[in-house]
């Protein structure tokens, strides 16, 4: 006996229902990859979230125990202990300032975020929708940079830095993050699609200027993936730790710098330095609880990688 | 009243012709520069940042690294190739160079297998689908640094945690950070820690791609889940694979970060176990202060990218063409044993049929 059609089951027995079989059915209506998966697969998920989870885990474990806790027992228990409010003052006490380097990484990622989205969405315009000549071999100019090791620039980078007196200065870190190719390539992407001509056009005809029409037309129509595009230039600025450590130094770092000065200053007092890497993980890890739905689309809407 | 307010007529328009004409000019002239120049304009701000702080360091590191240049005194005089000559020389940069393959290996390797799987998994019709995916993708909103430290004290030599944790099956305490391969181990299982599921949701966009009735033909001609992976999977992902695999390399031959927080002096080891090329980059330009050497160092592993981009693309274009040979012969193996069946089959039906007499030889059994 074949399965009664959707609508039917709507109309004989509600919409949830009809809602049910259509996901019981799933996509292809009874194709081989659309079938609910058995225990086996839960059970592997299940697993590497378990793993992925667990370092987060241990982190929070050692922050809140004492020292001769952890040598006395490598695999701290399953709850944590007691200590962390302790060892989080203590944190606080070091004479490594984390509550500046906290602010600092908080300036520069969200300079960084909002210079990258104003001018990759500028550029991301001018590709999409301006015609100009160069234009497509200015493009595949700009999506072959990607793949340049720019790292291994650091070292002239650093001489002119210093030249220009921004060692230890935060605007060292923020110049060079200005604006990425992949910000402009995905800008470009999305603009291409999402901004229909007419809307250009009639904003020309009522006489804005081409500046005027980026900013209330382009700019507006470009906000979701602007958002998206912040959201990860954020999260790369937030765990950046090669160039800043290099060109900041000790007396005025990110969060990440912090954590290595605080590393090699108390490596025998291993709660402490848990203590701070709790703190350091905390912002990203709220940001992942509220926005986490949209970085999945994200990365799964273009390949992005940091 | 009503001869006030209406325009005083010939005067005004008059005087009004007169200027508006030249002001239309200058801001025709002002609006066909705003569309000329504005696309370039607005571009520009990438391009001149890149040629400051990408194509100018880049090059100059080439001028850098023929001189004496220290960090303290800057430019000294021109050596040449001495500092290529030094860094070749010394057995660190060799070892540095060993290990930054060897971790880049562990890592990508492993990586790119689990990633698929997870994402064949997140592919399925799963309850609770977001939640997967986010759960997937936790690691990655932690810092590399935050990385470091965690697994350097999970992979503590002696009763660490995952010693302890061997020791309960029977597995002797591995010097994990005493160690070369260990060490490599472990710094490679940091990347994973933070990359897989990040590449698995990438995997999974381009699993998605997959038209379904792919999967549809392939059950009703009886491939399983295994087969279908293999078979329809596999290869429809492999650009996206090729992708994922191209970034790992250009980003994994550069690591800094997770060498650097493994143990508290951040050199690589004792006996620079796990320094990476990046590693020693950074110890001959800022621990030793030779600036100069730091720059022959960064030309010679940027040298070792574009080798190693160019042999990606080399042996993804083998693998694929040697792929598609062996599906060619296998699908001819496959016709041809097909075409036999259906004639035995044949054969027997009309032996079958001869005896009640006029049966139809034609009849499809399906």
């Amino acid at each position: 006996m074949s399965a009664p059609s959707l609508p039917v089951i709507q109309q004989t027995a509600g919409k949830g229902a009809a809602k049910a079989a259509a996901r019981k059915r799933g996509r292809g209506n009874g194709g081989g990859a659309d079938r609910r998966p058995g225990w086996v697969t839960y059970l592997v998920l299940g697993a590497f979230v378990l793993i992925s989870a667990y370092p987060l885990y241990f982190t929070l474990q050692l922050a809140s125990s004492t020292s001769a806790d952890i040598a006395q027992n490598p695999f701290p228990g399953f709850l944590p202990g007691g200590e962390l409010f302790s060892n989080l003052q203590r944190v606080f006490d070091a004479d490594i300032d984390l509550v500046r380097a906290t602010g600092n990484s908080l300036v520069v990622a969200i300079v960084t975020s909002v210079s990258v989205v104003f001018f990759s969405t500028l550029a991301g315009y001018s590709f999409s929708k301006l015609r100009f000549r160069g234009r497509g071999p200015l493009l595949v100019f700009v999506i072959a940079t990607m793949a340049v090791p720019t790292q291994l620039g650091v070292v002239p980078l650093y001489i002119v830095m210093r030249e220009l007196n921004l060692t230890g200065n935060l605007l060292a870190v923020v110049l060079p993050a200005m604006v990425t190719a992949f910000g402009v390539f995905w800008m470009t992407q999305y603009l291409d699609s999402a901004l229909p001509y007419e809307l250009i056009e009639a904003a020309r005809v009522d006489g804005a200027s081409m500046f005027r029409t980026f900013w209330s037309i382009a700019l507006p129509a470009a906000r979701p993936a602007a958002a998206m595009l912040a959201l990860f230039t954020f999260i790369t600025s937030w765990t950046n730790f090669f160039w800043p450590s290099i060109v900041l130094g000790a007396q005025n770092p990110t969060l990440p710098v912090a954590l290595k000065l605080l590393q090699a200053g108390f490596f025998q007092d291993l709660p402490l330095i848990m203590a701070g890497v709790v703190l350091s993980i905390i912002p990203l890890l709220l940001l992942f609880v509220v926005a986490g739905r949209q970085l999945v689309a994200g990365i799964m809407a273009g390949a992005v990688k940091g | 009243m009503a001869t006030q307010t209406a325009p005083p007529v010939g005067a005004a328009p008059l005087g009004g012709d007169d200027r508006p004409p030249r002001k239309i000019g200058f801001r025709q002239t002002l609006g066909r520069w705003d569309v000329k120049v504005s696309p370039y304009l607005y571009i520009s701000p990438f391009f001149v940042l890149f040629a400051i702080v990408g194509l100018f360091p880049l090059l100059y590191t080439g001028w850098v690294s023929l001189h004496e240049w220290s960090l303290i005194g800057g430019q000294g005089e021109f050596v040449g190739l001495d500092n290529f000559t030094f860094v070749l020389g010394q057995t660190f940069f060799w070892s540095a160079l060993r290990n930054t393959l060897s971790i880049f290996l562990l890592s990508t390797v492993p990586q790119v297998v689990v990633a698929l799987v997870i994402a064949a998994m997140l592919d399925a019709n799963l309850r609770a689908k977001t939640f997967w995916r986010m759960g997937v993708l936790l690691p990655y909103v932690v810092a590399p640094v935050a990385v470091g430290l965690v697994f350097s004290q999970m992979f503590a030599d002696g009763s660490g945690m995952i010693n302890s944790l061997l020791g309960q099956i029977g597995i002797d305490p591995i010097g994990w950070h005493k160690d070369v391969l260990p060490s490599h181990i472990a710094i490679a299982s940091m990347v994973n820690f933070r990359w897989t599921g990040y590449n698995a949701l990438i995997l999974l966009a381009a699993m998605q791609a997959i038209p379904r009735d792919m999967y549809e033909a392939a059950t009703l001609d009886g491939a399983n889940r295994l087969r279908q992976f293999f078979s329809i999977t596999v290869p429809m992902v492999r650009p996206t694979m090729i992708f994922v695999i191209l970034t790992s390399t250009i980003g994994g031959l550069q690591i800094f970060d997770e060498p650097r927080m493994y143990d508290a002096t951040g050199l690589g080891g004792s006996n620079g176990q796990w320094k990476t090329v990046t590693l020693y980059l950074y110890e001959l330009g800022w621990n030793k202060q030779q600036l100069g050497r730091a720059a022959a160092v960064a030309w010679l592993l940027f040298l070792v990218i574009i080798v190693f981009a160019l042999l990606n693309n080399f042996l993804t274009r083998r693998i694929a063409s040697a792929d598609d040979m062996s599906r060619t012969a296998k699908a001819a193996r496959r016709s041809q044993r097909r075409a036999s069946r259906d004639l035995t089959r044949r054969v027997k039906q009309t032996s079958d049929a001869a005896v009640p007499a006029a049966a139809p030889i034609d009849v499809d059994p399906r």
